[in-house]
């Protein structure tokens, strides 16, 4: 016999405790301390900073521990505690150029002011599966060597002083906020940039990729990707002055994109911009190139109809937390919607039936 | 983190004083799409995060709150979204719609007729009506602000063109009061007739799509229709087997795998409040011990 299903309560915390146990695992086997996920999974916390729009390596560590490693519910979790917190007012625009450098290369000059600086990087290590980690050997102390005290100047502004460059007008207008407001279209190159710089890692980088392909090309060379420490300040009215408040890890990548002019504009370099938490360089290259494909309208280029140039396309869909409710969100019971689907589709093949049986008879 | 480190119903002053006003703006212009800065909640998009926006924007500690699901308190989400709200709130709850004052839902609107002082939010996965037709959120603003909803008789007519009748059966556009074309939300169209006319205040949030809207108390609402194809709200052709009630909306329930099937009412406080009176279906559990 059928009784109406109750108990979806005591369902729901029983989940909760198997949840619980599954996180941690095998109790035999030592419990991951969030410090351990911090240090040596800094990859996936700097994304979840990045995603999550919040510059705290502990609170990442632990979301993505509490998160048994799924990394867009760890961007959740980040997400949903952002909005608690205060506001007390923003920062200063954060000096990239004075960054201090732990990583930074240019594609298009071969030697450049300040260097190039390989840093703590996969490329160029050969993808063999390196077993001595298995057996948690001791890992030898790199080199070391004094920093450099030469300026590390951005490239593209070492293009820019020959007029090759796109000029960028400097601009007091205060930026949006998408966190803010809701994201109307169509949308500014600051609320373009705050979209993707928190949207999907694989989604801004499979549209990027896109655009390599062809859809919607604007051959891009990274001019220069720089990964480091800047310092944030702050401007406090009681004192009148600005005061470093912290530092934070950013990936910075500028593109210098072919452009052969236009009704509007000169033969001149174009540019594309990625900034965004933590050493996350897929990321940032992605960014840049997303960035200068939305921008064909205000270069005066055509509309190919490619996705990466759509940007109602881009900043609707690149918001993985977004995403992930909506898709999971039909996990949810829908038996109303469905029994009204179930009602249609019999009455209309009823329909369909009387109207045969007509036409044979 | 303990739940006293929340403001009352878990949004801060600030943010639910932006939902009022796009509440407020909702309210005067019945129907329209009002965008507003959605916030990220603690449960997913797409899972009520507008609905409860909405509803921590109205709550008063005074309020006695029913949330319900499918017409169902007892589903999963009905039951996380109540307790989110006994847990940020301390409001009382209550399964009985008579007793709330203030009822959150998804996919449906209570049985039992609503007053002037009661409030219904509802969760919107998708608020345009137009989008299916449309998917351009800049093109579909142009045809609102326009009144060009051509497009929406179009389909409408290649419907009835093609498989005789409408063929939508849920999430039925509605007009309000001759201006603006609504998503109802998914409610099935047998739900429509009760958006129009309501004593209470009808309340829509769509939390990912960062949207509004609102039908104040003795709104016009009419499902688009032609005049040689008049709307018809649908449901199951059957009583409901536990209470027997004939004009209530059914689900079916699949009992076994021979083809049998039960039907019961989607409403379950509707449900148990007329067994209670002593009304009786045909597979009512007393008959079948």
């Amino acid at each position: 016999m059928y009784v109406a299903t109750k108990g979806g309560e005591r369902a729901i915390d029983a989940a909760h405790d198997w949840l619980a146990e599954a996180r941690r695992g095998d109790p035999a086997i030592p419990e991951l301390s969030v410090a351990q996920i911090r240090e040596q999974m800094s990859l996936a916390v700097n994304r979840v900073m990045a995603e999550g729009s919040l510059y705290d390596p502990d609170l990442a560590a632990l979301a993505i521990k509490q998160a048994r490693g799924d990394l867009i519910e760890a961007i959740f979790l980040i997400r949903a505690y952002r909005t608690t917190l205060p506001r007390f007012g923003a920062s200063l625009p954060v000096e990239t150029g004075a960054m201090a450098i732990t990583r930074r290369i240019s594609a298009t000059f071969k030697d450049v002011p300040g260097g190039q600086v390989l840093g703590p990087t996969f490329d160029y290590t050969h993808r063999l599966l390196d077993f001595k980690l298995a057996a948690e050997g001791e890992v030898q102390q790199a080199g070391r060597k004094p920093a450099d005290d030469q300026p590390a100047p951005h490239v593209l502004a070492l293009l820019d002083r020959d007029g090759l460059m796109e000029p960028l007008a400097p601009s007091a207008a205060v930026p949006g906020d998408l966190t803010r407001e809701p994201l109307e279209m169509p949308a500014d190159r600051p609320l373009r940039l705050q979209a993707l710089s928190r949207g999907d890692e694989g989604f801004v980088l499979s549209m990027a990729y896109s655009t390599q392909r062809g859809y919607g090309r604007t051959h891009a060379f990274v001019g220069e990707l720089r990964i480091g420490s800047c310092a944030v300040e702050m401007e406090i009215p009681e004192l009148g002055f600005s005061v470093e408040i912290g530092t934070v890890e950013l990936s910075e990548c500028e593109t210098v994109n072919q452009f052969t002019g236009s009704k509007t504009e000169p033969a001149q370099f174009t540019r594309g911009y990625g900034l965004v938490f933590g050493q996350n360089e897929r990321k940032s290259i992605s960014m840049s190139l997303v960035d200068r494909a939305l921008r064909w309208e205000e270069l005066g280029e055509e509309d190919t109809g490619a996705p990466a140039q759509d940007a109602e396309f881009v900043l609707y869909h690149c918001d993985n937390i977004q995403a992930t409710g909506f898709l999971e969100h039909i996990k949810l019971p829908h038996y109303v919607d469905f029994q009204s689907e179930l009602e249609l589709i019999r009455r209309l093949r009823k329909a369909a039936g009387a109207s045969e049986r007509e036409a044979a008879e | 983190m303990t739940d006293q480190a929340y403001n009352f119903a878990y949004l801060d002053e600030a943010t639910k004083r932006m939902i009022r006003r796009a509440l407020l703006k909702g309210i005067a212009v019945p129907g329209y799409q009002v965008p507003f800065a959605s916030r990220e909640m603690p449960m997913p998009y797409g899972w009520g995060t507008g609905g409860v926006q909405v509803t921590a924007a109205c709550l008063t500690p005074e309020d006695t709150l029913k949330v319900i699901d499918q017409g169902a308190d007892d589903t999963t989400n009905a039951v996380s979204i109540r307790k989110f709200f006994e847990r940020t709130g301390g409001v009382k709850t209550t399964t009985h719609t008579a007793e709330a004052s203030l009822i959150q839902t998804r996919h449906r609107i209570p049985e039992e007729p609503l007053r002037a002082d009661q409030i219904l939010v509802y969760q919107v996965p998708i608020p345009e009506p137009l989008r299916f037709l449309e998917p351009r959120e800049s093109e579909t603003r142009k045809m609102h602000s326009l009144e060009e909803y051509g497009l929406m008789h179009v389909k409408l007519y290649e419907d009835i063109a093609r498989h005789g009748e409408i063929s939508t059966a849920y999430a039925y556009p509605v007009k309000v009061e001759g201006r603006y074309v609504m998503d109802p939300s998914p409610i099935p169209k047998f739900d429509n007739p009760k958006l129009g006319g309501s004593p209470a205040i009808q309340l829509f949030g769509a939390g990912r799509e960062q949207r509004i809207y609102a039908l104040p108390p003795f709104t016009q609402v009419v499902s688009l229709d032609f005049e040689d194809h008049p709307f018809m709200a649908s449901k199951a052709d059957h009583d409901c087997d536990l209470c027997g009630c004939s004009t209530s909306y059914l689900d079916e329930v699949i009992t076994d795998d021979r083809g049998g099937r039960m039907f019961v009412c989607s409403d379950t406080d509707f449900c148990e409040a007329r067994r209670a009176q002593g009304h009786r279906g045909r597979l009512s559990p007393e008959e079948a011990v």
